[in-house]
């Protein structure tokens, strides 16, 4: 698009109108998501509040390792979206998309380890809380360990669909940067894919320490 | 005939003529049509609930129930629960009228966000095949609330496809009430200020918060509820550790703020019915506006209302039941509003105006008998009667369903350019009056007498009372049935619509009817507060 006029919807009365809007409306979304993710953490500490003894059994058995490393990952790849944002202000079309390609890669990164490695490493050691198989069955621990994995497999697999949905929306970032569609009179897109992108770091700045952290020692 | 060609082509062409191509239809992304295709979805789910809720009369016809099978009689009433609840009246307003009027009323000429509503129409008939699908293979037998462990570990019905349907189409609510808040606040028209802005207006952006704050507790809870489910081992299992309550505090969390989903709308409503049919200007617009975000922030507060039985602490239900009492004031503030409006009005009896003033009546009584239920030791008695089912369904079919209709038959000679025949609306309103009390009047005495509400027969003495309820229901379901038939045939045969024909105030009122495809042919410009008609002095002279 051309340096000088950026075009707009119809139902706006101009380009930063709209920038505007679409900006509210990421906002607005990510306060619904707090609000989803807000509920499973609610009972999540509220099941640990009545079950520590297996809650910190169950803690105990989870990849520290793996889940820190995971931390580094996600936060670096949220840094060099940002960067590649700061690029697309001033109109640099070409390092955006090489943000977004680092920034996915990052991603698939913490996606390999998560359940490439750790999952089926969970699977492995009988982690699964279905069935008689689990690895604290029969132990007095066993309820409040079986509580801890369900709520770890539905956290975890829940962050990583917003993981998935996340890179998409990176990827169509990249396409579009490609294509030379960003300049510094029109980065919403870029901005709004980023504040989602950010938004999935928090969840799991939220889900690390409830995971890996809380009742390990 | 020449004539008409040249009428046509003085008018910007409709949205409903714009393009007519079934892809235009089911492809649009202009709020109008989005608007018409909810309408025909919302009517068909409130049919079908319908008829859920006929066949739970016809069974209570009798003591020993006419349906022989009790499981047959539970999935029939779960039915009728969730798909009135989820499919009708959650989104009924906002989806078809709001949908419909919002960008009007705000001299904008869409929604923020046009492709997020396509795609939250899309969401909602997913989630509905969903759950159609589910009734249509057997059903579910737990009630709309799905509390464990009746639904997750002692039941043989389709409970995982059922809570799926509803779970989509709670995405499709959190799209629309996404969109309506961005819009309200920034495509607001030149000089439309939040107080110049009519009461719809200000109840769906109440509404919308409500949509988007307590949806998502919903869609985890349920996602939970699914998992344990399937796999028999969850979050609500007390066997090892769960806890069935914590379901019960994070589904009413959702579904109390959801009784206000459902009604906030229907204030909107009435409040733009009742200026226009009175010729007043709305008493205490500023109360009746902050009533609605009142009432919004209130309901996130009283769930525990629902739970004054399951043993939670004496003290957590006194607090609710404090707050249960708080949220009648902004609602009671409303009616008085509503009637000091009507005080010394110039009143017409169109069939809007029917609907509004039936609406008032039947609220009121809602409203009250919930007082009942608020408090704790007559909600002792009360509770799981069907004393609970008369306060509710006064609520919402008295009041939600009714100021739906009414709204229905303000806004179709906006929506459709027809009128409606006024006189089988007239005749309508009256006869949905009459078959509503008739149908639920009996059963406040039902419950008060000791009639537990989910049973599928019941002691010989309660029999009078449920015959009568019962053929209240028939007159109602014809009554329902009537504006389907007339507003149908008004499509084709009513009278063309001027651009105003109630002389009312709002912006959607000031382009043809039906609107064109972009709304307006400029955008307006609003120096006006809402309502300001004339003092009715000065109407009866023009008389």
């Amino acid at each position: 698009m051309s340096d000088t006029y950026a075009p707009h919807e119809f139902q706006y009365s101009s380009a930063e109108h709209q920038a505007g809007t679409a900006l509210a409306g990421m906002w607005l979304f990510l306060a619904t998501e707090v609000l989803f993710f807000g509920g499973l953490f609610l009972t999540w500490i509220y099941a640990r509040s009545q079950n520590l003894a297996g809650f910190d059994a169950g803690a105990r058995e989870t990849e520290l390792w793996i889940g820190t490393l995971n931390t580094g990952i996600l936060l670096t790849s949220s840094f060099v979206y940002s960067t590649g944002l700061a690029f697309a202000r001033v109109g640099n079309n070409r390092r955006l998309m090489q943000c977004c390609f680092a920034a996915i890669g990052l991603g698939l990164a913490f996606l390999a380890l998560k359940f490439g490695l750790e999952w089926s490493g969970d699977f492995d050691k009988h982690l699964w809380p279905v069935g008689p198989d689990f690895k604290f069955a029969g132990e007095p621990t066993e309820g409040g360990a079986r509580l801890f994995y369900v709520f770890y497999f539905i956290g975890t697999g829940l962050h990583g669909v917003h993981m998935v949905g996340g890179i998409v929306l990176v990827a169509m970032i990249a396409w579009r940067a490609r294509r030379r569609e960003f300049s510094p009179l029109y980065v919403t897109p870029v901005e709004v894919v980023g504040m989602y992108w950010s938004f999935v770091d928090i969840i799991w700045i939220i889900l690390y320490p409830l995971i890996y952290l809380i009742g390990r020692s | 005939m020449s004539t008409t060609v040249v009428e046509a082509a003085e008018l910007e062409k409709s949205y409903l003529v714009d393009k007519s191509t079934v892809a235009s239809w089911l492809l649009t992304t202009d709020h109008k049509r989005i608007a018409i295709l909810y309408l025909g979805s919302i009517t068909f789910f409130f049919f079908i609930g319908g008829i859920a809720a006929a066949a739970v009369r016809l069974n209570l016809l009798v003591p020993e129930g006419l349906i022989p099978s009790a499981e047959t009689y539970n999935r029939l009433f779960t039915t009728h629960g969730v798909i009135m609840v989820w499919f009708f009246l959650v989104p009924a307003v906002p989806v078809s009228l709001g949908n419909f009027v919002v960008p009007l009323m705000l001299g904008a000429r869409d929604l923020a966000f046009p492709k997020l509503n396509l795609i939250s129409w899309y969401l909602f008939i997913i989630g509905g095949i969903i759950e159609l699908y589910a009734l249509f293979i057997g059903g579910v037998d737990t009630g709309w609330t799905f509390y464990p462990p009746m639904s997750t570990s002692f039941n043989q019905s389709h409970v995982v496809l059922a809570v799926i349907g509803v779970f989509v189409s709670g995405f499709s609510s959190i799209a629309t009430g996404l969109n309506f808040i961005v819009t309200i606040h920034r495509l607001r028209a030149p000089g439309m200020t939040w107080y110049k802005m009519p009461i719809f207006l200000w109840s769906l952006y109440s509404t919308s918060v409500i949509l988007v704050l307590a949806t998502p507790v919903l869609a985890i809870t349920l996602l939970l509820l699914g998992f344990e489910r399937i796999f028999r081992i969850g979050v609500f299992d007390p066997a090892i550790g769960g806890d069935p309550i914590l379901f019960q505090h994070m589904f009413w969390f959702y579904s109390h703020p959801a009784v206000y989903i459902m009604i906030l709308p229907g204030f909107g409503v009435i409040s733009e019915i009742i200026p226009v049919f009175c010729r007043r200007r709305l008493f205490g617009y500023k109360f009746v506006a902050w009533c609605s975000v009142s009432i919004a922030v209130i309901s996130f507060f009283v769930w525990g209302h629902h739970m004054f039985v399951s043993g939670q602490s004496l003290y957590a239900s006194v607090v609710f039941s404090l707050l249960s009492y708080a949220v009648a004031v902004p609602s009671a503030i409303k009616v008085f509003n509503w009637i000091g409006t009507m005080h010394k009005g110039f009143i017409r009896f169109d069939a809007p105006m029917l609907y509004a003033l039936g609406f008032v009546g039947l609220f009121t009584i809602g409203g009250l008998t919930g007082l009942f239920v608020a408090a704790l030791a007559a909600d002792v008695h009360l509770t799981q009667t069907y004393f609970v089912v008369a306060h509710f369904h006064y609520v919402m079919v008295g009041g939600m369903v009714t100021a739906f209709f009414g709204g229905l038959h303000y806004w179709w000679p906006k929506i459709t350019g027809r009128m409606y025949p006024e006189m089988w609306g007239r005749a309508a309103a009256l006869i949905i009056f009459i078959g509503f009390n008739v149908t639920f009047a009996p059963q406040f005495l039902l419950g008060y007498l000791g009639m537990p509400r989910r049973y599928h027969s019941y002691p010989p003495d309660f029999q009078v009372l449920n015959v009568l309820s019962s053929a209240g229901a028939t007159i109602l379901a014809a009554g329902y049935l009537l504006p389907l038939g007339y507003l149908t045939w008004s499509l084709f045969r009513g009278e063309r619509a001027p651009a105003n024909p109630w002389g009312a105030t709002g912006l959607e009122w000031q382009t043809p009817s039906p609107p064109p495809a972009k709304n307006f042919a400029t955008t307006p410009v609003v120096t006006e507060p809402p309502y300001t008609f004339p003092p009715p002095e000065l109407v009866q002279n023009r008389v």
